[in-house]
């Protein structure tokens, strides 16, 4: 088989499970879980096969940029010729791809477990709210109440088929068009999976929340992409992205803000990102989308999706740095500004969270910061590099967070106490002893987003985001991520002190349970990434490691078409930053929750004053936005819309129109119809019945009278002519 | 030769005692005398002007005999019609022959 043909292949699978799983196998949870998964394996088998193939391409990466795997059909005719899509694997898609999948096929199997496959039925269960337990009894007699399977578990195979299909979509695309098809199949999922347990008015909220906050993002973006192909006819990647091509869009004015059409079309596309990888402004929908079910969050909302909006940038990358020259482009500092001012303020908002899953929503933003602002400095291949090892660790976390939910949910069942929020970091401590692999997998993580030295991915690639933004003399960019960077290790550390060290602090951690293989096989999986991505990205002037595993990230930058960044010199000064802010950071957050005493209050609320509440309540965005956008849009539409335009102008001119018109039909029935159609007819009938009546007399019956009149009509004929005849 | 205007009259005064029958009588049968009469007077006057003005063609007489003809059926259907309504109803009075009348 052609290497393109299985390229195409590849996102077929998940959507045909999709169909089959909504028309066919609803009924059946087994079945809908082998095909679900099934599919998942064979896009995973088929991607890392695609990867393996292009990373091992005959001439290297070097070559695969210049000729990628790529294949196009003719799919939509216009005026004048053809719209084309096609595939698409150069160097990056070929990166993304393998982190995808292997993110996409190990969710795909803790979402197994995770809903509990194979525990009975619960007692009070329904669809659209999470499983309550089961009361079950065992040989003594005795009724333990224990998780039950979620009841709407097939749904929930058929949607994250769909929103793979989506994912496998937009990063194998090969033309924005297609991108966004993909990228708005996820955003329908994302909406879908949010408000899964549709039962739930939070998951609701939250679920049109987070549709309607990325909608705003991508409007701008279809715009960027509308004047994109206004301006160049084309959204092929590889059609735009030549020295002509850019240097026109560079140079053409947009006649706005007095901006290039460069970068007019980049910032639309950054807008775009913006709301997709939840960044500020719009960064408010991903804490709520918690609200859905765990591997829902780790899929969607940590590796793939708000992935989707950094990879979408990062590929436009040569249009956003199109006419760059030395400075930076006006898309780029834009978002050198949004990236670095989130990862900080997100940074300092997951300080204070104590619900296990929102630490990590405001974490993954706070990185998807880093990665913006990585690519705002220009630091293209630090950004991807992040990208990746973001993925896997935040996917583990998000799962191993997930686990540990669950194991509290057994414990909360377990002494039938339900008062117990088992999301609540408060409640937990001392897990490592009850899931001590979820422990060892979510130290890895923690250690990973930390930027623990030298073992972990999240290092390197946060060293390189760094070392970037130094070297090009962003210093602004380098101590704001720097400050972000500590407050992530206080965090992390903060998360992991309190969830499994020191001594259990209710009754429901003292039971937590490990978690079945189907969640701790993939926890492990993503854990031995978490470490290994890393190592393929080392800079070849490390002082001792570098250069034993072959720098091999930094092919991606072939995908530049000015040939790869120029090798930048080696610094002492991020480095030992990147190294103090790393283990200050969990040394601080270990020794301020290392003795944390059930029902005391957290440290920081002592020490911050009036900035905790603050911090708590998320800079009180969402109340903000419910002031100046929710209300007034509630009100607009009740009293303008609703009273004003809809029942006071359209009804209204309803209103007088019947008014209007009903004395006219009035006149007309009066005036017309009645007397003379309707007389003209009466007449006619009437007269007819009349005249029959008269006439009747004549018809008696006697033949003689009947001759004699006969007789005297034709005398009268007769005398008639004869007088015409003979007296003129 | 007798003038043609004797032939005339006699047809007319046959005519009229047919049409005088017709009109007078109720009884149905003496009412189809009656115009058996009056055909026979035409036929009269048929034959009065075949002879009298062009005797070599033969159209009168051929026009007489299907008077005859068309006389003779004539009859043949009316006098089986009085009988069969008498049959039913015990009389010939063509004033009481009235079951169509509304």
């Amino acid at each position: 088989m052609e290497i393109t043909t299985l390229i195409w292949l590849i996102p077929l699978p998940p959507l045909l499970a999709f169909f089959v799983i909504v028309l066919f196998a609803n009924r059946n949870k087994a079945l809908s879980h082998t095909i679900s998964v099934g599919a998942a394996f064979l896009s995973w088998a088929a991607g890392l096969y695609v990867f393996w193939q292009a990373v091992t391409v005959e001439g290297g990466l070097h070559h695969l940029s210049e000729e990628p795997f790529a294949d196009s059909i003719s799919w939509l005719p216009l005026g004048d010729g053809w719209f084309n899509i096609g595939i698409l694997i150069d160097p990056l898609s070929a990166v993304t791809l393998f982190f995808v999948v292997w993110t996409v096929f190990m969710i795909f199997l803790y979402s197994v477990g995770y809903h509990n496959f194979g525990q009975p039925k619960g007692d009070h269960d329904r669809p659209g709210l999470p499983p309550h337990g089961a009361t079950v009894t065992d040989d003594h007699g005795h009724k333990h109440k224990v998780l039950s399977i979620e009841p709407m578990y097939s749904r929930f195979f058929a949607f994250i088929g769909l929103f793979a299909f989506g994912m496998f979509t937009l990063v194998l695309s090969d033309n924005l068009l297609t991108l966004f098809v993909g990228w708005e199949i996820m955003g329908l999922c994302s909406y879908l999976l949010i408000g899964f347990w549709f039962g739930k008015p939070s998951a609701r909220a939250a679920g049109i929340k987070a549709f309607l906050t990325t909608r705003v993002g991508d409007v701008f973006m279809l715009l960027g992409i509308g004047f994109l192909y206004f301006a160049t006819g084309t959204l092929t990647y590889r059609e735009i992205f030549n020295e002509e091509t850019l240097t026109h869009l560079a140079e053409t004015p947009a006649g706005f803000l007095g901006l290039s059409v460069a970068g007019m079309i980049g910032i639309l596309l950054i807008i775009g990102a913006i709301g997709k990888s939840a960044q500020w402004p719009l960064h408010v929908w991903l804490p709520d989308a918690m609200e859905g079910p765990t591997p829902v969050s780790a899929m969607i909302h940590a590796a793939t999706m708000v992935s989707a909006g950094i990879y979408m940038i990062i590929r436009m990358f040569p249009l956003l740095s199109a006419g760059a020259g030395e400075g930076l482009t006006s898309p780029m500092m834009l978002m050198a500004f949004i990236g670095s001012f989130t990862a900080l303020f997100a940074a300092t908002i997951a300080v204070a969270q104590n619900d296990i899953k929102r630490v990590l929503a405001y974490s993954t933003i706070s990185q998807l910061g880093f990665m913006m602002a990585a690519l705002g400095a220009g630091a293209y291949v630090a950004a991807t590099f992040h990208l990746v090892t973001h993925a896997f660790f935040k996917a583990l976390l998000f799962l191993g967070s997930g686990s540990v939910i669950h194991g509290m949910e057994h414990g909360v069942f377990h002494v039938d106490d339900h008062h117990t929020d088992p999301q609540d970091m408060m409640n937990m401590g001392g897990l490592r002893h009850k899931m001590p692999i979820t422990f060892w997998t979510f130290v890895i993580g923690g250690f990973a987003l930390s930027g623990f030295p030298l073992v972990t991915a999240g290092f390197w690639s946060k060293d390189e985001i760094f070392a970037d933004a130094w070297a090009h003399g962003h210093k602004w960019v380098f101590w704001t991520l720097a400050l972000a960077a500590l407050l992530t290790a206080f965090y992390t550390m903060r998360q992991i002190t309190l969830t499994f060290l020191g001594k259990p602090r209710t009754e429901a951690a003292e039971h937590a349970q490990e978690t079945p293989w189907t969640m701790t096989v993939p926890l492990m999986v993503l854990a031995f990434f978490g470490v290994t991505v890393g190592w393929v990205g080392i800079p070849e002037h490390f002082p001792l490691i570098g250069g034993l595993v072959p720098n091999w990230l930094h092919g991606v930058a072939y995908t530049l078409p000015e040939a790869h960044e120029a090798e930048i010199a080696f610094s002492w000064i991020p480095l030992l930053t990147s190294l103090v802010v790393a283990l200050g950071g969990l040394f601080v957050g270990w020794m301020i929750y290392r003795d944390f005493e059930a029902g005391a209050t957290d440290p920081l609320e002592k020490w911050l004053g009036p900035v905790y509440p603050v911090l708590k309540n998320k800079y009180y965005f969402d109340e903000l936005y419910d002031k100046i956008f929710i209300k007034p849009s509630i009100w607009f539409a009740e009293n303008i819309a609703y009273l004003w335009m809809d029942r006071k102008i359209i009804d209204g001119a309803l209103h007088w129109v019947a008014q209007i018109s009903g004395p006219i039909g009035d006149f007309f029935r009066e005036k017309i119809d009645m007397p003379i159609i309707n007389g003209f007819g009466d007449f006619v009938g009437y007269g007819g019945k009349k005249l029959g009546n008269k006439m009747r007399v004549v018809q008696t019956g006697r033949l003689q009278q009947y001759m004699l009149m006969g007789l005297f009509f034709v005398f009268a004929a007769v005398f008639y002519y004869l007088y015409k005849a003979f007296l003129p | 030769m007798i003038s043609m205007n004797w032939f005339l009259i006699f047809a007319a005064a046959l005519f009229s005692i047919g049409l005088y029958g017709v009109l007078a009588r109720k009884n149905a049968i003496l009412i189809l005398m009656g115009i058996e009469l009056m055909l026979n007077a035409v036929n009269i006057n048929l034959v009065t002007f075949w002879r009298y003005t062009n005797p070599a063609v033969v159209t009168g007489q051929v026009f007489a005999i299907i008077v005859f003809a068309v006389a003779a059926a004539e009859v043949a259907v009316g006098l089986a019609l009085v009988i069969s309504i008498y049959r039913r109803r015990h009389t010939i009075a063509a004033n009481e022959i009235d079951l169509m009348k509304w």
